[in-house]
Order: C-alpha cells, then structure tokens, then sequence
C-alpha cells in the first residue's frame, strides 16, 4: 500500500509530498537532519548515500552523494535557510547534474496522537524544471530495479 | 518520453477547458461541434485548444464524410503516470526505509533509556 501522496498538479512548478510516520515529531525530525540517520534511509535500497558536509543551521551548507550499483555517482547539495526546526525545514536543493536548477524545499512536521505528518513542498523555477527533476533527478536505480532484483536473488541463492 | 515532450502535454494538460475535451474524448469521438455544446466558447476557440493537444500527441483527427472527428491519444497519458510512478517509487522506497529506522530507534530507546524509578521522565535534556 502506497501510503506517500505525491502531488504534482500539470502547470505548476510544484511537488507537494505527504507521509504520516508511526513516531514522535522530535524523532522524525532528527531522522531528517542528523546525516547519520539520512544516510540509512534517503534514497532506494540500491543507492548509496555518503555525506560531503552536513551544516545543519541557518546558512548551513549540505552536499550529499549517491552512488548507484554500476558505480555512478550523483551530488546534490544546497543551503539551509532559517533555523532547521520541526516547524519548518527550509533548504535549496540542487542537483549536481543540473547547476542553476535550484528548488526551495520547505518541510513541516505535526504532531497528531503519536504520529507525524511531514508534508513537503517543492518550488521548482519553472515547470520544466520539475518536470525535468521528476523523469530523470531522482529515478536512477529504480527503473531496472526488477532486473538488481534478479541478480540479488541470484546472489542470495549463491551464498 | 522526451523531456519537451512532456513539457507538451503537461502544457496542454494545464488547462481546465482542455481536460473537459480529453474527458469527453474519452467517451468516444467527436466532432468541433459536439465538444463545443457544453461549454460557453466558440467553435473556434475549441479548435485552437485542440491543435494544442494535436501537438503535444493527445488528441488525433480524422475526416469521415464532412464530418472532422476527434479521437483521443491516450498514450502520452500513460507515460504522464508513469514519469510520476518512478518518483513515486523513490520515495515509496526512502519512507519505507524511514518507517523501519524510526522503529528501530524507538525501540533502541526503550531498551537503553528507561526512565530513572522514581526521577522526573522528562529530565534528561539539559546538558
């Protein structure tokens, strides 16, 4: 069950990405900005995530990598802009591939009965540039993942 | 899909009176005439929203008799939901991944931080 809501309405330069997560708002937060946490969950299994620099403040930079199973490797990074808090985490983003291409990211935690919903809005520069992200930013390992899954089947039968 | 491509049809997409046509397509073809009935614009005005989605690969037309018919191209739709199903996954995945490491510092906390018997439950914090 797909419980992440992605909305990207046509005509608008905009990702707006929804999830409730069964954990205190303090807990999600720190699992979004203490790097050692980032690493074990941002990105598909099959990608590598190492941090460059992690400045989590205001005017903090960030820089991170992700490496796929054929060994290549994609940076992003970008600024934290205002204090991060559970109230609002406000960065750019910026992937390497793409400079220029910048997205403001503003990510807000609530609480409710245990559980947090964390809600981020995405401002591209234009709509092509969302688009652009959306069909190829963030897609890597994921499109063959059914063939990496073959081959990691083929592995655990092996050993 | 091409990324301009894309930028097409989501383009043609953008606009409400565009996404009636495309629905009522759906039902079938239709002539210039049928697909201006519901709305309060000329034919004309129809005409041009349907070179717009002509163009980015949404609508065919064809001559039968007189008659110009529009048809629906639902393809370019289909790979619309699948540039998002891709997006979809990735982070489908990473919140999956975020679900298990939340669990797993919960229940890391239970086990090396129960509260002190009889001390304040919250009193940890100041360093």
């Amino acid at each position: 069950m797909s419980k992440t809501a992605i909305t990207a309405e046509p005509g608008i330069p905009m990702i707006i990405i929804t999830r409730e997560f069964d954990a205190p708002r303090d807990l999600v937060f720190r699992a979004h900005t203490d790097p050692d946490l980032l690493v074990q969950w941002l990105g598909p299994r099959d990608l590598t995530t190492t941090i460059d620099r992690y400045e989590t403040r205001n005017g903090g930079t960030w820089r991170f990598l992700q490496t796929d199973a054929e060994g290549n490797t994609y940076g992003f990074h970008g600024v934290f802009h205002g204090e991060p808090s559970p109230d609002g985490i406000v960065q750019t983003f910026e992937f390497e591939g793409a400079s220029g291409h910048v997205c403001l990211q503003t990510a807000t935690l609530a609480e409710r009965g245990g559980k947090t919903l964390v809600r981020t809005v995405s401002a591209f520069q234009s709509v092509q540039d969302r688009d652009a992200m959306v069909a190829s930013g963030m897609e890597r390992g994921v499109h063959d993942s059914g063939e990496r899954l073959a081959e990691l089947l083929a592995r655990l039968q092996a050993s | 899909m091409a990324a301009d491509q894309l930028s097409l049809v989501f383009g043609a997409l953008a606009d409400p009176t565009r996404r009636a046509i495309l629905t009522r397509l759906a039902e079938g073809e239709a002539t210039v005439a049928q697909l201006a009935a519901p709305f309060s614009v000329s034919q004309p005005a129809i005409s041009k929203h349907l070179k717009v989605l002509e163009h980015a690969g949404l609508v065919s037309r064809t001559r039968r008799a007189t008659a110009r018919l529009s048809r629906l191209e639902a393809g370019p739709l289909r790979e619309v939901t699948t540039w998002l199903a891709r997006y979809q996954r990735f982070w489908d995945e990473s919140h999956e991944r975020l679900d298990d490491l939340l669990a797993a510092l919960q229940a890391a906390q239970e086990d090396n931080g129960p509260p002190e018997p009889g001390g304040d439950s919250e009193g940890n914090h100041d360093e």
